[in-house]
């Protein structure tokens, strides 16, 4: 058995993570580590960034270092009636990372359902999502979000394309001023641009974000709250339900996602660790027919979640040298570790390790 | 305890009466020394002040739960925070600015200087004008003097430097103020404090209107 002490906090999370997806069904799906270069460049705009890791297979093919692993599980499925392929996946993408501008490789765990997608299936992977937040900490938030409910609140607002891009943007960013900005520049009704400004301001416990809706009579169309209500009322009965809440700033690319959308927080790090969603158009794009709804959580970001202060690398130090007998060492050796203990076999103490005990057998016979 | 980044210098100075003024005073900021970081125990916050282009990292990465940052800093940058208020301080525009007699026939390759190149970029982009930037870290309003560039683009307050310059301004691009961040994390578990101190924010700049 591995003692969980030693493992770090991205090393725990991939083998809790991994039970619990196959709890629900979800097997674990392996796929090469190189993709066709062209492949990524005719999806380039569903990836985060349009930069990759490129080079010449032996047989001079364009290869590429996988930035994503979504488009690789779409591209090996096919479109059974009746069934729901159902994967997940623990893999390393390369990226270039926004702060550094550098590539990094980042560690992706993730689940995906391809196929008719039902409401239950949305329950389920907002269920999973908040259930692999929990595994990670306690203190954690699952917000969620309804694209086609904004997008049908804009186009009932103003028809140009432009005037949408950046209002999505600033609804993401929780920004009224600039909302109400872009609607005097764009001509929007009084009226609407209130309504507009008020949405920015409903977030938090879904009952009540709701009735808010409901209350600012938000154009929004029935069949997404409708949605909303149902999918709440799934969710009452949790026993995390109040981590889970509604939050319309939690917005991803339209061109791919529609409909649920979500991303998850836990307290001590500064971005969100989990994201995902409903992203029937990046299949449509792709020419399948099926729906598909899906997940990922970045576990290089787990690294900076606080962890038990080490105030020692190891137990015992123990030093010798060329004199000292082969036999006591092995034996000696073998008695620390026979206690339990962790031992590092060094020459001298130079200051580069901290221990507890120093064992000196420098000499020994 | 909430952690909140300033701006050095005047504006933060406007600022920090804001955030005292909404019940969230530190007395020990006002002594005259040289610290960088106050806290007031009582009422759980901590202020740092910041060079005014650093905010928005200390925000986004955490360092800082809410801060105050331009806009100009916050469209060049694109950090990945919430925007929650429009202070209506330090307010100026980001303008494209060129000698009097400058006029843009299109016909050619347009040289743009300019301390900010993804917004001039984001400009220009969204006008379909093919340009070259030229990046610049001060005294910008020389490029086109000296033939450097055909136009700037910069912040503008007044326009003195740029009418002493004998340039003027051709269009604005956007308007810039100072505006209250907050980290997107920190929003879902600080998040009653930040909406408390966004709400007297708020008022206090409607009864400065």
């Amino acid at each position: 058995m591995i003692n969980s002490n030693i493992l770090r906090n991205d090393e725990k999370a991939i083998f809790a993570l991994r039970e619990l997806y196959e709890k629900y069904g979800y097997k674990p799906f392996k796929m090469s580590k190189f993709e066709e270069y062209e492949f990524y460049i005719q999806n380039k705009d569903f990836l985060v960034s349009d930069r990759i890791i490129a080079f010449n297979d032996t047989s001079g093919k364009l290869l590429a270092l996988k930035p994503d692993v979504t488009l690789s599980i779409i591209k090996n499925g096919e479109d059974v009636e009746g069934f729901k392929q159902k994967v997940c996946y623990n893999e390393n993408v390369y990226r270039v990372s926004e702060n550094t501008h550098q590539f990094k490789e980042i560690m992706q765990t993730g689940v995906e359902c391809i196929g008719d997608i039902s409401l239950y299936d949305i329950y389920e992977m907002v269920v999973m999502a908040a259930e692999s937040l929990a595994l990670i900490s306690d203190d954690f938030v699952l917000e969620v979000s309804h694209l086609g409910l904004i997008s049908s609140l804009l186009d009932n607002i103003c028809k140009n394309a432009n005037f949408k891009a950046e209002a999505i943007k600033f609804i993401s960013d929780k920004n009224s001023h600039d909302l109400a900005r872009i609607c005097d520049e764009n001509n929007v009704a009084e009226l609407d641009k209130i309504a507009l400004q008020n949405f920015v301001s409903i977030y938090g416990e879904r009952n009540a974000v709701l009735q808010k809706l409901e209350d600012e009579n938000v154009n929004i169309g029935k069949d997404n709250i409708n949605i909303l209500r149902t999918l709440s009322n799934m969710l009452d009965n949790l026993s995390f339900s109040g981590k889970i809440k509604f939050d319309f700033s939690a917005v991803s690319d339209m061109n791919y996602y529609n409909g649920i959308v979500f991303k998850g927080y836990i307290n001590g790090l500064s971005q969100s660790v989990l994201s995902g969603g409903q992203y029937d158009n990046l299949l449509y794009k792709m020419g399948r027919k099926s729906g598909a709804i899906g997940f990922a959580i970045y576990l290089d970001l787990l690294e900076d979640l606080p962890r038990e202060k080490q105030n020692f690398d190891i137990d015992v130090l123990l030093l010798c040298d060329g004199k000292t007998d082969n036999q006591l060492l092995i034996d000696t050796v073998n008695q620390i570790v026979a206690c339990g203990k962790t031992v590092s076999v060094q020459n001298a103490d130079v200051g580069k390790i901290r221990y507890k005990e120093l064992n000196d057998i420098r000499g020994g016979v | 305890m909430l952690n909140v980044a300033l701006p050095k210098g005047r504006l933060g100075e406007k600022v920090y009466a804001m955030f005292e003024a909404a019940g969230y005073e530190c007395p020990s900021i006002k002594e005259n020394n040289r610290k960088l970081i106050f806290e007031n125990e009582e009422k759980q916050v901590r202020y740092f002040w910041v060079k005014p282009s650093d905010v928005a990292i200390y925000v986004e990465r955490g360092a800082a739960d809410i801060g105050v940052a331009g806009k100009d800093i916050l469209l060049e940058y694109a950090p990945d925070v919430y925007e929650l208020l429009d202070l209506d301080l330090g307010k100026c525009r980001m303008a494209v600015a060129a000698p009097c007699d400058f006029h843009d026939d299109g016909q050619k390759t347009l040289k743009v200087a300019t301390k900010f190149t993804n917004i001039a970029a984001n400009y220009y982009a969204s006008l379909g004008r093919e340009i070259d930037i030229i990046k610049l870290n001060g005294s910008i309003e020389i490029a086109p003097i000296l033939k450097l560039s055909d136009v700037i683009v910069d912040i503008v307050e007044t326009g003195t430097t740029l009418k002493e310059n004998n340039l003027e301004v051709k269009s604005t691009i956007v308007p810039i103020s100072a505006r209250l961040i907050s980290n997107k994390s920190s929003f879902k578990f600080k998040g009653t404090d930040i909406e408390k101190i966004v709400e007297s924010i708020k008022n206090q700049v409607k009864n400065n209107d």
